[in-house]
């Protein structure tokens, strides 16, 4: 347990430290979600409508930025090899960095959410709807990118390769994120049917999630 | 304790390593294995680490702790250090020692017995690479495993250094430890099995 | 590696290109002394700068049409002004690193992004507190308020740049680059977004047929953007000391790494 928790912490230092780049993700979040009217023009009735698909998308691209490092920058200067040898089972040990990661990647998406709701002109209560639903679903994208990150980390191959494999994966989330916010400002659907399906999405992904990627890190070489 | 490895195979990219090595280690004793670069030192060494799957034949440590795996019980130090350069050099061994341990010297201590006591505050960063070999060494003396697995442990070292490695290997073999040492020459200590790969056995 | 970085030791002196008495200020050590007595007037002289703009403030007659909303203008309208003239600021020190490669530019650069990005912040968010009783909502995607939020997004990047990057030398060059970029991007950023859409009013202060605004507001307008300019120099002078004190730490550092190694 204190092995764990020992790497659990390192993470999170690491994050915050110097080039850990723990803010990179909402700064990315931030100009994602600010390009879209420049796209679509600025038409409030419109962005108001799609404000919740929007924010759901940037956070899932913002999210993808920083994981594919989350092994591999172990796997560079030789730490996993000293993971894969600690009497903690891997699974457990992948599930450690994947919560420092969420804290330091995935929570400050779901705190920015309300404040960039502004730009939509949705309500507070409809934003806070919006952040409930990323609180819930933000995890589910983390511990299925691990997956991705793993594989990467194997195969010593990083970059696109990792959003190629995983945001198909990721379908899911986002479609039951949006409706549960969709459903939470404009109806007629009851908010609570999406968003239980996306808490089990995130309990699912959360056994699926580092049980795969401890395989696939194990049968790296 | 005694390490026992029989009829060992190893392919890497399709190419035979070895195959059908054989030997033994008991406790207190060390061996270095040579051979030419590519001659299968380091894979031999992830292989017992549990880092590597082997393509054939058995390994087998005995009388150590029948729960845990041989890389549960094993020290692997590889060619990169595993450090973090944004963490202290405290923070660095602190990691580790809590992560494979449970630790049996304090770290502080470590510092000091690898002449780095002075820098425990400092960034990893700043380090020299033979500065950096010295922390990773730290982890070997902070929390207890029997079996060490050296990947060319004196390379980044200077003399002083390579005395104080020395040190800690001789202390550990009369502690009742093993090491497996991979090195192009001798690692300083006087009695010492070779293992020379890429001759056909 | 560790050799080559003597050379952003914070001690290192200006090259002699520029003018004596600059040259002697844009030493670090120099800055410093000269920058410690001076610090606590300059708190002092902006605190009261402030009090009393806002003490005008508090009497400026409200508007006709706006009523008592109009009074943050007072912020919005100064924190704008800073929020740019931060930039250019930004500007002038990244020409000094790229050009003079001095250290003390690097320095400034670097300490001002911080408050540049605040000011900016301040300014949007007075910004969507007027907006709301005025246009209804917090936030329209108008013209003016896109392009100051863009300023705000390239701040972060610098910033950014900034905290990825430890060697702050190599750091510097980068920032420099990336600022001066902006520097030129943001006029064609704020003329395509004019473009784009507008809402927001025009300029009523700086143009060519004069202010057209009353005495009884532009008064305290000025007293106020007086001594926010007032604030922006004392937290920059102390931002720039406190960056060149953590300089000489890391060097420390570095060299009590270095002194281990023999």
């Amino acid at each position: 347990m204190s092995a764990l928790f020992a790497l659990f912490i390192r993470d999170l230092r690491l994050a915050i430290r110097v080039g850990g780049g723990a803010w990179m993700g909402v700064l990315f979040f931030l100009i994602v979600v600010a390009l879209v009217p420049f796209a679509i023009g600025p038409d409030n009735a419109l962005l108001r409508r799609i404000g919740p698909a929007i924010l759901w998308l940037g956070a899932l691209l913002a999210s993808l930025l920083t994981l594919d490092q989350l092994f591999a920058d172990d796997r560079e200067d030789g730490s996993l090899d000293l993971i894969l040898m600690g009497s903690a089972p891997l699974p457990l040990a992948i599930l450690a960095k994947a919560f420092a990661h969420w804290l330091t990647a995935g929570l400050p998406l779901v705190v920015a959410a309300p404040l960039l709701g502004v730009f939509f002109n949705i309500d507070l209560l409809s934003m806070a709807a919006v952040a409930l639903t990323l609180l819930a679903g933000t995890p589910a994208l983390t511990f299925l990118r691990l997956i991705g990150a793993a594989l990467a980390a194997a195969l010593r191959r990083g970059g696109l390769l990792v959003p190629v494999l995983i945001l198909p994966l990721t379908i899911p989330v986002l479609i039951f994120g949006v409706a549960a916010s969709n459903a939470a400002i404009v109806g007629p659907v009851p908010f609570g049917t999406p968003f239980t399906i996306l808490c089990a999405l995130s309990l699912a992904s959360l056994v699926v999630g580092p049980v795969a990627a401890a395989a696939a890190l194990k049968h790296a070489d | 304790m005694q390490l026992s490895v029989a009829d060992l195979t190893c392919r890497r990219g399709g190419r035979e390593l070895f195959s059908g090595l054989s030997f033994s280690l008991a406790a207190g004793e060390a061996l270095v294995v040579t051979g030419r670069n590519g001659s299968g030192k380091s894979s031999l060494l992830r292989l017992i680490g549990g880092l590597l799957r082997a393509d054939g034949g058995r390994i087998s440590l005995k009388g150590g702790n029948t729960e845990a795996s041989i890389g549960e019980q094993a020290h692997y130090l590889g060619h990169q250090d595993a450090l973090k350069p944004s963490l202290t050099v405290q923070e660095n061994l602190r990691f580790w020692s809590a992560y494979l341990g449970p630790a049996e010297n304090p770290s502080e201590r470590a510092l000091e017995r690898l002449g780095l006591g002075e820098l425990a505050d400092l960034p990893a960063a700043y380090l020299s690479a033979g500065q950096r070999r010295r922390l990773s060494l730290a982890r070997l003396i902070t929390v207890h495993r029997p079996l060490w697995l050296l990947d060319e442990p004196a390379s980044p070292l200077d003399a002083e250094g390579q005395v104080r490695l020395a040190d800690l290997m001789h202390l550990h073999l009369t502690r009742g430890g093993l090491i497996l040492a991979a090195a192009h020459g001798s690692i300083g200590l006087a009695a010492t099995q070779e293992l020379k790969l890429g001759v056909v056995p | 590696m560790m050799a080559k970085n003597h050379r952003l030791h914070a001690e290192t002196p200006g090259p002699k290109k520029l003018p004596m008495a600059i040259t002697d200020l844009a030493n670090p050590s120099r800055f410093l002394t000269v920058v410690r007595p001076i610090l606590p007037w300059l708190t002092a002289a902006a605190a009261l700068m402030l009090a009393l703009g806002l003490s005008q403030v508090f009497a400026a007659p409200d508007d006709y049409q706006q009523g008592a909303t109009v009074k943050i203008m007072f912020l919005h309208v100064p924190s704008a002004w800073l929020g740019m003239f931060c930039w250019a600021l930004m500007s002038v020190a990244a020409l000094g690193t790229l050009v003079w490669r001095h250290p003390l530019a690097d320095v400034a650069g670097k300490a001002a992004a911080p408050i540049g990005a605040a000011f900016t912040l301040l300014c949007l968010i007075t910004g969507a507190l007027w907006g709301r009783p005025m246009w209804g909502t917090y936030w329209v995607w108008d013209a003016r308020l896109t392009s100051v939020l863009i300023l705000f997004l390239l701040y972060l990047g610098v910033i950014a740049l900034w905290r990825t990057v430890e060697d702050p030398s190599r750091a510097a060059r980068a920032a420099a680059i990336l600022t001066l970029v902006g520097a030129v991007n943001l006029p064609i950023i704020k003329f395509s977004v004019d473009w784009w859409n507008t809402l927001h009013q025009p300029a009523s202060v700086f143009r060519l047929a004069g202010p057209a605004i009353h005495p009884a507001i532009l008064t305290p307008l000025i007293v106020v953007a007086i001594s926010f300019m007032l604030l922006f120099v004392t937290l920059h002078l102390a931002a720039m000391r406190n960056e060149i004190l953590r300089r000489r730490v890391r060097t420390l550092q570095l060299m009590q790494a270095e002194r281990a190694a023999e």
